[in-house]
């Protein structure tokens, strides 16, 4: 089975880890894994933007690097998202490419949804004794259904999941508009900060670095160095150091 | 209402700092969005009625002028006049003209965001109308001169103290610290208002096209008072809220209420069809229904036509977290919250809407509790596609996303440019691995430390893992 893996551009550059913790979950359960170098973005940070013509030329190069591939995984719900919502149902509806897109939306998959429902993953490499909470990002959970994949996935590797109030809501980050409108950015992160801290959890899990680094942010600058934050492959991998 | 959209950031800072707003917007998250979930439980089917509202609601809009002009023919059919007004002006030209050819001094109103959005209220006012509000809410916002911040709490965003000393202040009375009490106390003083008016004035829900009846749903009961005693009754409404058949309206009077409020039902369904027969001893003598337009039509057909569906629940706004931080009047004209972010940039114009399209995470909430389906978010996307097109974004955003569109689709200067610019922010992370400003993007840093990268990208990392030299 050939895997072709996204990493994702916010993985690449800031942290890289969880691309390696995605690439020995796959390799451990078996996945030839492909990763084409030539890689960078899936284009949501201009189709967001309104710029849409950079956004289905990145989407063309993206289905164009991942076209020999059985499936393409990737470490995150808003690219996915991006991938097999936005691509098909609006950058591609009415392009004379759109049944391609709509091959690649099949194969695509968020990382705890490929490793759950299509590899029906049980062994995970990762150990990780401790409390957590699971924020459910947005694009993952309203766009393409990721709710109880990464806690499956969590609870398999032994944390136990403390459920934080609000869970389901936005964190703020919301891509650019974490810049745009920083001060109402900060305020949803201090909201979210709260409510994990009230369930005491030692960490915080997500499946969105985009978020990961927006709640670590704010709770480093309200002074919480304790609480951990980590994307749920470095938990499921075993690579949380 | 005049409009101060271009001003969402400024005042959102505001309003972030406004205690008793934050408060009165935690407590009415707790109603709205509970209420609404427990609701919206009961229902086993509430999808399926979705997505039958949605589409009945498409259906109308494809064929507008046909529905209009039915309901026109038969509303006519019971003695209603039907006006068409084109822009806002029209509108309240209208209105104020009927008020000067019948004599009319004073006018009680229940609740319409139509009115606001033309300022009908302001025209009577300069025409020497004296127009009373008599929707609780609307009447302490019209007390204290203030526009509503929420479409269906008008007064949502104000505190207990403040209305009791807006009541000691106009009412001047002892103070009251207890709601009911308060209320009761309003309601001594609109009686003899919704007696002694020469002209009610009330919004509509809905109008149905083959009775020819305009509709209000309330919680107070104003409208049935609004309605049938004055012996004019005026209707001011979009030409948007016709629906076929009052067998459509038990369909969607099913999403209203449990989208706005969590309510089953709401308590009073006012259904005003024409005027008083000559065998009915209640009722207006004089029926006129304004079908306002104001920028409507020009949705029809195109990419904004989704929104045309919108019945005016509040549930968008009530979800939002955006809304919910800031509040309604952040928003800067009639509707707030995701709804408001594609209504004022489209009737308004988008050069004096400013940042509402971007007002939003795109988290979806929005999309997923709204009753008739509105794909908000791909709604406010078309405006910020807009808004790169007619260079209505700062200088600064249009150059990023320009360079940054440049980079990203060479691989390899991307690359290049990924490496050096991991190694300058890591080490801008110092020991703490935190960067604690970092000009340009300051809207994250000012709030939000940013954890700063490893130090390697993945490509450089897993080549050097993988090709071994």
């Amino acid at each position: 089975m050939k895997v072709g893996l996204f990493v994702t551009c916010l993985v690449d550059l800031v942290r890289p880890n969880i691309g390696f913790a995605t690439l020995k979950l796959l390799e451990s359960a078996g996945c030839e894994v492909i990763v084409p170098t030539s890689q960078t973005c899936c284009g949501q940070p201009g189709y967001n933007s309104g710029a849409r013509a950079v956004a289905q030329q990145l989407a063309r190069k993206v289905l164009a690097e991942f076209r020999d591939c059985d499936y393409v995984v990737a470490p995150s719900g808003s690219c996915s998202g991006q991938v097999k919502v936005h691509y098909v149902e609006d950058l591609f509806r009415d392009e004379p490419d759109h049944a391609e897109f709509e091959k690649l939306a099949a194969k695509w998959y968020e990382l705890s949804d490929f490793l759950v429902k299509v590899l029906k993953i049980k062994q995970l490499p990762g150990k990780y004794e401790g409390s957590i909470t699971y924020h459910d990002s947005c694009a993952g959970l309203r766009e393409i259904g990721i709710k109880e994949q990464p806690r499956e996935l969590l609870t398999r590797s032994g944390c136990t999941i403390s459920e934080m109030n609000d869970a389901e809501k936005c964190c703020g980050f919301g891509g650019t508009f974490s810049i745009k409108l920083g001060e109402i950015s900060t305020r949803m992160a201090d909201n979210k900060c709260v409510n994990i801290g009230m369930t005491g959890a030692g960490a915080v899990v997500g499946g969105d670095l985009g978020c990961l680094l927006n709640i670590e942010g704010r709770l480093r600058r309200n002074g919480d160095m304790r609480t951990r934050v980590y994307h749920f492959a470095e938990i499921a991998a075993g690579m949380t150091e | 209402m005049q409009v101060q959209s271009m001003f969402f950031k400024q005042t959102a800072s505001l309003k972030l700092n406004d205690a008793v707003l934050q408060t009165a917007l935690k407590r009415a998250k707790g109603k709205f969005v509970d209420g609404r979930a427990a609701s919206v439980a009961t229902i086993d089917n509430w999808e399926e009625i979705r997505t039958y509202a949605a589409a009945l609601r498409d259906r109308v809009i494809d064929n507008l002028d046909a529905y209009l002009l039915e309901f026109e023919k038969n509303a006519m059919r019971r003695g209603a006049v039907v006006h068409w007004a084109e822009t806002a002006e029209e509108a309240n030209a209208i209105i104020v003209d009927i008020a000067r050819k019948n004599a009319v001094k004073t006018v009680t109103k229940s609740k319409s965001m139509v009115s606001e959005e033309v300022s009908l209220n302001d025209a009577l006012e300069a025409a020497g109308v004296a127009v009373m509000e008599t929707d609780l809410g609307e009447y302490i916002l019209q007390l204290a001169k203030e526009p509503p911040s929420h479409i269906v709490a008008p007064a949502v965003h104000k505190s207990k103290e403040q209305v009791a000393q807006l009541f000691v202040d106009h009412h001047h009375k002892p103070r009251l610290t207890d709601i009911p009490a308060m209320t009761r106390e309003a309601r001594e003083v609109l009686r003899g208002h919704f007696l002694g008016a020469d002209m009610g004035i009330s919004g509509a829900n809905f109008v149905i096209a083959e009775t020819g009846t305009t509709l209000t749903v309330t919680n107070e009961g104003n409208a049935d008072m609004v309605t049938t005693i004055p012996r004019i009754h005026c209707v001011i409404t979009g030409i948007e809220k016709v629906i076929p058949t009052l067998e459509d309206f038990a369909t969607l009077i099913r999403l209203l209420p449990r989208s706005a409020i969590g309510q089953s039902i709401a308590n009073y369904l006012t259904l005003t069809t024409g005027v008083k027969a000559a065998d009915e001893i209640e009722g207006p003598e004089q029926m006129h229904i304004v079908l306002v337009d104001a920028g409507r039509t020009k949705l029809v057909g195109g990419e904004m036509k989704d929104m045309l569906r919108c019945i005016r629940c509040g549930a968008c706004m009530n979800h939002c977290p955006v809304y919910q931080n800031v509040g309604g009047h952040a928003y800067g004209w009639v509707y707030p919250g995701p709804m408001g972010s594609v209504l004022t940039p489209t009737y308004v114009g988008i050069e004096n809407a400013g940042d509402l399209p971007n007002a939003a995470t795109f988290c979806g909430e929005c999309q997923v509790v709204c009753p008739v389906k509105i794909p908000l978010p791909d709604l406010m996307r078309k405006l910020r596609e807009k808004q790169f097109d007619m260079k209505l974004r700062p200088r600064s955003e249009r150059w990023a996303i320009k360079v940054w569109s440049f980079v990203v689709t060479r691989p390899r200067m991307y690359a290049f440019l990924s490496k050096f610019g991991a190694r300058i922010a890591s080490w801008l992370g110092g020991r703490d691995k935190l960067i604690h400003r970092l000009p340009g993007i300051d809207g994250w840093t000012d709030g939000r430390d940013m954890p700063a990268p490893q130090g390697k990208t993945f490509r450089d990392l897993y080549a050097a893992q993988r090709e071994p030299k």
